[in-house]
Parts: C-alpha cells; sequence; structure tokens
C-alpha cells in the first residue's frame, strides 16, 4: 500500500507527542536531580538541567545507604531468577518429554497456583518464614519464590514446538533424557530462557509487599523500600535528592530490559498464545 | 503438537520434586492455614486460636470501611483498565503503522514497564505533591493529593502509566497477526480504514483485549500495593485505601490475624472469579505472578 507523505509526517508527529508524554515523569525527575535546594524550589519551577549532580547522586546514596540495598535487591533478584528458571524448564521437560502416572493432576496443580498470589497467602505465608527463622534473611526473600507456573508454562510452549524428529533421533542415537536436555533442548531454548531473565529479575527488582513485610532491619531492605525511606529521610522533601535516589535505583532493570529487548518482545507475547 | 517421550518411569518425578516441594511449602500450606485461620480467633501476642465460625467475615462484611474499600478497588480497577487498554490500543495501532523509526518509538514507548509502581509513585508524588509540584504549579496551584477525588485519579493515572508499555508489547504482537488479506478484501469491498479497525481488527485481537483485561485487573488489585504505600499511604481519608492496602494494614499494623486472613479469602474469591471469567471467554489461562 502506498502511504502518503503527509501520513507519514503525522505518524512521527504523534509518535514524538506519545514519547513526549511517556518520558516526561522521568524525563523531569531527572532534571530536578540536577539542581540545588534553592532551585529545586524556585518558583516558577526551573524546567532546565542545572550542575549539582555530583552532591545530589552522593546524599542519595549516602542518606539511606543505598548501595547496601541496591545489592541486596540484585542478590534477590539473581537468585531467584537463576531459581526459578532452572526449577521451571527441569519441571516442563517432565511435562513435555515423558509420560508417567498423574501427569494430568500434577499439571493441574500447577495451574492452581495461578489463583494463589502472595497476598492471598501472606498471613500464613509470613509464619511460615517467621517459623524457619527466615526473617531478615536473604532466604526468606528468595527462596519462597522459586516455583513459578509462568515459567513452566512458558517453557512448556517452547518445548512443544521443538520438532519431535529430535527426540528420535536422540534416542536412536542412544542419547539419555538428561544428555538430550543438555545438549539439544537448551541451546534451543535461549531466546525463552532470555525473557524470563527479564520478566523474572524485573519482576523481583519490583517486589514491595512482601519484603517490606519479611525485613525490618536497615540492612536487609530493598531499594524499593528504600525509596520510601529516602522520601522520610528528607525532611525538607529535596526532591533533587529523591528523585536522584530514585534515577539510581531503575538503572538495573532498565539495563537488563535494554540488553534482552528482543529476546524478551519474543518470548514476553508467547504467553497470550495457547 | 505432541511431543516424543522418554521412556523413564522415575525421572520425571525427580525433575518435578523441587518445584513441588516450593508449591507445598510456601503456596499450597499457606494458603490452607491462611483459609483456616479465617475461621478461628487469633491472639497476636501468643499465636493461640479458638474456633470462631463465620465470626471474621461477618466482622468484615460489616464494616462500612471495607464495603468502602471494596467500592472503590472496583472503581479503581475498572479506571485502570480502560484507560490502560484504549490508551495502549491506541498507541500499538500507531506504531504498527509502516514508517521508519517505528521501532525506536516503540523502545520509548514501552520501557516504563521495567520501572516499579513504587517508583511510579515516588515520580507521580513529585509532580503533583502540594508544595511545589510541577503539574500542581501548571493547573493553577491545584493541590491534587489533598482531596479524596482528585488523588484517586493521580494513583489511577500512575498505575496506567506504569503498565502501558506492558500492554503495548501484547497489542503490537496480536496486531502483527491479523491476517492482511482479510484487511485488503474489506478495502477492495470499498470499507474505510476506520471501518477495517472496528470490524475486523478488533475482532481478531479480542482474545489479547481479554487477555490484557485480566492482567491489567490483578495488576490493579495487587500490583499497586507499593504505588499507594510511596504516594498516598491509602488516604486522603480512606479515599486510595484499596482492599490489598486494608489487608497490609489489619495484619501487619494492627495484628488482626483472624480478621485479616478472612479478607485475604476474599481477595481469593476475586482473583477465582477473574479466572473464572478468563476461561469462559477465551478458553486461556491466567498468568498471575
Amino acid at each position: 500500500m502506498i502511504v502518503k507523505k503527509r501520513t507519514i509526517v503525522t505518524f512521527h508527529v504523534l509518535s514524538i507527542l506519545s514519547v513526549f508524554i511517556i518520558c516526561l515523569p522521568v524525563l523531569l525527575a531527572l532534571i530536578i536531580s540536577s539542581q540545588t535546594e534553592v532551585q529545586v524550589f524556585s518558583n516558577p519551577p526551573k524546567l532546565t538541567f542545572s550542575n549539582n549532580w555530583v552532591s545530589n547522586y552522593t546524599t542519595a546514596w549516602n542518606r539511606v545507604d543505598l548501595g547496601r540495598m541496591m545489592f541486596n535487591s540484585a542478590f534477590i533478584a539473581i537468585m531467584v531468577t537463576i531459581g526459578k528458571i532452572i526449577m521451571s524448564l527441569l519441571a516442563a521437560f517432565a511435562f513435555t518429554h515423558f509420560d508417567f502416572k498423574g501427569k494430568g493432576i500434577l499439571f493441574f496443580v500447577i495451574i492452581i497456583t495461578l489463583l494463589l498470589p502472595v497476598p492471598v497467602r501472606i498471613v500464613a505465608l509470613f509464619d511460615v518464614v517467621r517459623g524457619f527463622d527466615w526473617i531478615n534473611t536473604y532466604a526468606g526473600l528468595i527462596v519462597p519464590f522459586w516455583a513459578s507456573a509462568t515459567g513452566t508454562f512458558l517453557f512448556i510452549q517452547r518445548f512443544k514446538t521443538i520438532p519431535t524428529e529430535l527426540v528420535d533421533a536422540s534416542k536412536i542415537d542412544g542419547c539419555r533424557p538428561m544428555q538430550y536436555f543438555f545438549r539439544v533442548l537448551l541451546p534451543l531454548t535461549k531466546n525463552t530462557i532470555g525473557a524470563l531473565v527479564v520478566i523474572e529479575f524485573i519482576y523481583i527488582w519490583n517486589q514491595y509487599l512482601w519484603p517490606l513485610m519479611a525485613t525490618n532491619t536497615d540492612n536487609m531492605r530493598v531499594v524499593q523500600i528504600g525509596i520510601k525511606m529516602l522520601m522520610n529521610a528528607e525532611s525538607s522533601n529535596n526532591w533533587g535528592v529523591i528523585m536522584a535516589g530514585v534515577i539510581i535505583t531503575i538503572i538495573p532493570p532498565l539495563f537488563v530490559f535494554f540488553i534482552l529487548q528482543e529476546s524478551f518482545m519474543k518470548g514476553f507475547a508467547l504467553q497470550s498464545e495457547k | 503438537m505432541k511431543q516424543s517421550v522418554f521412556p523413564s518411569k522415575v525421572l520425571p518425578y525427580i525433575l518435578l520434586l523441587p518445584t513441588f516441594i516450593i508449591l507445598i511449602i510456601f503456596l499450597f500450606y499457606p494458603a490452607f492455614e491462611t483459609f483456616r485461620l479465617s475461621f478461628y480467633k487469633v491472639n497476636p501476642y501468643t499465636n493461640a486460636t479458638k474456633f470462631a465460625g463465620l465470626y471474621n467475615f461477618k466482622k468484615v462484611f460489616f464494616n462500612p470501611d471495607y464495603g468502602h474499600s471494596f467500592g472503590i478497588s472496583i472503581l479503581f480497577s475498572l479506571l485502570v483498565v480502560m484507560l490502560g487498554i484504549i490508551i495502549s490500543l491506541a498507541l500499538s495501532v500507531l506504531l504498527n503503522q509502516n514508517f521508519k523509526g517505528a521501532k525506536i518509538y516503540r523502545t520509548l514507548m514501552i520501557w516504563p514497564y521495567a520501572l516499579s509502581p513504587a517508583i511510579a509513585g515516588a515520580l507521580f508524588n513529585f509532580l503533583f505533591n502540594p508544595a511545589n509540584g510541577i503539574i500542581c504549579f501548571f493547573s493553577g496551584n491545584y493541590t491534587w493529593l489533598t482531596s479524596g477525588n482528585s488523588a484517586f485519579i493521580v494513583v489511577a493515572l500512575a498505575a496506567t502509566w506504569k503498565n502501558l508499555g506492558y500492554n503495548i508489547v501484547f497489542y503490537l504482537t496480536a496486531l502483527r497477526n491479523v491476517p492482511s488479506d482479510s484487511l485488503e478484501a474489506a478495502a477492495i469491498d470499498g470499507a474505510g480504514s476506520v471501518k477495517r479497525f472496528f470490524k475486523i481488527t478488533l475482532a481478531y485481537i479480542s482474545p489479547t483485549t481479554f487477555f490484557l483485561f485480566v492482567m491489567n485487573t490483578t495488576y490493579a488489585y495487587f500490583a499497586s500495593f507499593g504505588l499507594i504505600d510511596v504516594l498516598t499511604e491509602g488516604g486522603p481519608v480512606d479515599s486510595t485505601n484499596i482492599l490489598i492496602y486494608q489487608l497490609y494494614k489489619d495484619f501487619f499494623v494492627n495484628s488482626r490475624i483472624g480478621y485479616a486472613a478472612a479478607e485475604s479469602l476474599v481477595l481469593f474469591c476475586i482473583v477465582v472469579l477473574i479466572t473464572v471469567v478468563q476461561f469462559k471467554t477465551t478458553g486461556k489461562k491466567v498468568h498471575y505472578q
């Protein structure tokens, strides 16, 4: 179809306008994080960059031990992501490549987990984790999140699209199941793993309710809680410092998002297709 | 497609074991225990329990504050879902047009997906704060967060903004899968582009719309906790105190364990209801995490 030049220009104008509005909150946060306290409170507001970057970012970093919290969040997100991917891969392999008694029931049990998000079971989950003495520990923030229906379903979908000839050929070659899993299946699953890394890392990094309940010491807090602590600590509400803290904490998930964007787009959309 | 299988009888159970150990300890047992506790009175200091029948449920249902919270949760989720679906569909249609740079615009529009609800809360707090919020300044010094209705709208806007990227990813995939020959056939029959969109495209992408309806509803009910805690803490005067925030306060701040467990059961019923709607309308599975 031939598209008129004027239409193309309209597309660009509309896109740029939309991008501008979507990016505006973070853009303004970036601007304010460069200003001195006087500039932050100027009236009318100053909407241009200034040169107080270093002071704001170091103040934000030190006021609530952002470094420690960044480490906590990163460590937890990485450990949950690794554990979840391993468990989901193994479970999906079992469901797609074997026939066994109770398969239907076990699969149904995994589907049921979709009905039990954290808020629905939080009262007793808190008791369980306290019973293990896991309050204020990494274990309490990591282990409960290792099993996931999302990951298992995503890998099942991927495994089902792999040609059956590959399994048959491996069996003829005398390949044992786990050899097939590591040598054939895993290399073909890279995009899906990439997508799940993005989904899980961002999901855990951004979690709020559970870390708020499962920790209460400053050295075990995560960055999401840290933002609120920073807002409370900045008693004069110096938004320059608070927004500097915000910018620092959004860098890791954005980094993961941008480097894995392509496999994320490919694997993520699989979720809605059955 | 049915995958060719290995003959092993024991291995599949070993592969599933880690998943099921975690599921039993951290999902099924706590869920079961939460439901059980909803029928008990629990002493917050000694954890001693006493069977109380439907006592907690009666207290929940006859509490006008809870009714209020229930009402605004429904309103909140409807607002977030409708705004989210309409805006992201419009943006996806734009991004799906054939023009240079569409891919870059796509990236620049979906990246807020990577931000957390709490961050969205902090950003909107900064934009709308009564002291020197930039948007307050440009709206005639109107203090959005001090009045219930406008605070509610700000929270809904922040929640919608944060989730646009997620919706756009799914809509773009769906739009790409609309068969071009049906669109071309309609064009030959003289259907204009607007008519083609409403008659053909919307029908083809309706499964995605249902899917996003469910995902955005669960997002509004549960994931917006961090957003509200950072932006309004449920206020002013409970105007943004949705069910999940109420549950958090009752359980964690006020230690009303049996009562909070009953609230959890209400939330569970909502999840089940959303899931049933999903199954009935599209026969697809809900992906909630």
